[in-house]
């Protein structure tokens, strides 16, 4: 099975793409944030590659390709900042003060916890990006020295809880305006939360998208910071 | 050829990027140098919208594909997570309830205090 597989460049592709499209027909059918296609292609391609036995470098030699459209894809995100630019004007130092004080709550927020669980500097720099959109942060895991593929786990997982409960947090926290509950969900959750925010209303939504690409830049830069502390 | 043209701009960019990521000794990834970029070409008017937005939005749209490998790439550095798993999960909640509730709530504050949203019924300055 690996010595066929090894020589099939697009084994890896095809495998991620399938089992992505069986994870967006779960979701379309039981629209919960845990079936999230992403979460179940890797969950599927992970019990795939242990039942037959075979090797990740296997599947990796293959999928690798996809990721080398990353750097572009991430270029890309310029396009919708762009198309935000409008209602990030009209509020924009209340929404530029709202995404920072997230991007420094989560860097913080890190922080602690990793001193007071001991965690290493290798797995605390992993776990910094964990707000912020895939695309930059495994970029930012490995140019600070993380584990990528602990920081996408993370990440993944970050949004998924965001998603989930991010009524539930705005409640808690009265924050009634829709401007604010957009840059609240998008700074703590992503592209996860923001599919949420979408749902919440078109505002929300609007605002959850703004703070993806907002928060993912000034993270960088306070991870940077940050990384030199621990 | 309207995709392979829009496709060659976000190139010139990502390559930009990822020479600036050679030059510069910032730990800043290549990527974020070409959105930056990218986003200064289209508010400065050099590139304008429709040369970019059909490749860029397709490219957004298959991102997800491209995380894939990474998170398969947890069965290999799953030895490296179990001791932490714990710590991990609890970071993750604890952080994320707070960047939310935080930005949110401050977002929020200034709004009011800024007078914009009268009709708010937030009582609480952060």
């Amino acid at each position: 099975m690996n010595s066929f597989l090894q020589d099939s460049v697009f084994f890896g592709v095809f495998i991620s793409i399938v089992t992505y499209e069986i994870g967006a027909l779960i979701k379309k059918k039981w629209n919960v944030a845990i079936f999230n296609p992403l979460l179940i292609s890797i969950a599927l391609i992970m019990i795939f590659l242990l039942v037959f036995d075979v090797e990740y470098e296997t599947y990796e030699y293959g999928a690798k390709y996809l990721s080398y459209f990353l750097t572009p894809a991430t270029v890309a995100l310029a396009v919708p900042l762009y198309e935000q630019l409008e209602p990030l004007k009209k509020n924009w130092k209340a929404i530029m003060a709202g995404i920072l004080a997230g991007a420094l709550t989560s860097a913080v927020c890190v922080l602690v916890m990793s001193i007071l669980f001991r965690l290493t500097h290798e797995q605390y720099v992993t776990l910094l990006p964990k707000s912020i959109t895939t695309a930059i942060g495994m970029g930012l895991s490995e140019e600070l020295g993380g584990i990528v593929a602990i920081t996408v786990a993370v990440i993944v997982v970050t949004g998924i809880v965001g998603n989930m409960f991010a009524e539930g947090i705005c409640r808690l926290f009265r924050i009634t305006d829709p401007v604010a509950k957009g840059i609240g969900i998008g700074s703590a959750s992503h592209a996860m939360g923001t599919a949420k925010a979408m749902e919440m209303g078109e505002i929300e939504g609007a605002m959850s998208s703004l703070s993806i690409a907002v928060s993912g830049l000034l993270t960088v830069i306070i991870s940077i910071l940050f990384s030199h502390i621990y | 050829m309207k995709y392979l043209k829009q496709l060659l701009i976000i190139l010139i960019f990502t390559f930009a990027g990822e020479i600036l990521h050679y030059v510069v000794p910032l730990q800043i990834p290549a990527s974020i140098y070409g959105l930056v970029l990218l986003f200064a070409a289209l508010v400065l008017g050099f590139i304008k919208l429709p040369q970019v937005e059909e490749t860029a939005k397709l490219l957004i749209e298959v991102m997800p594909l491209m995380f894939i490998p990474a998170g398969v790439a947890l069965l290999e550095s799953w030895g490296d997570l179990k001791p932490i798993l714990i710590p991990v999960a609890a970071i993750m909640v604890v952080s994320t309830v707070l960047v939310m509730g935080v930005s949110g709530k401050v977002t929020q504050g200034i709004m009011t205090h800024a007078g914009k949203k009268q009709k708010g019924e937030a009582k609480d300055h952060e």
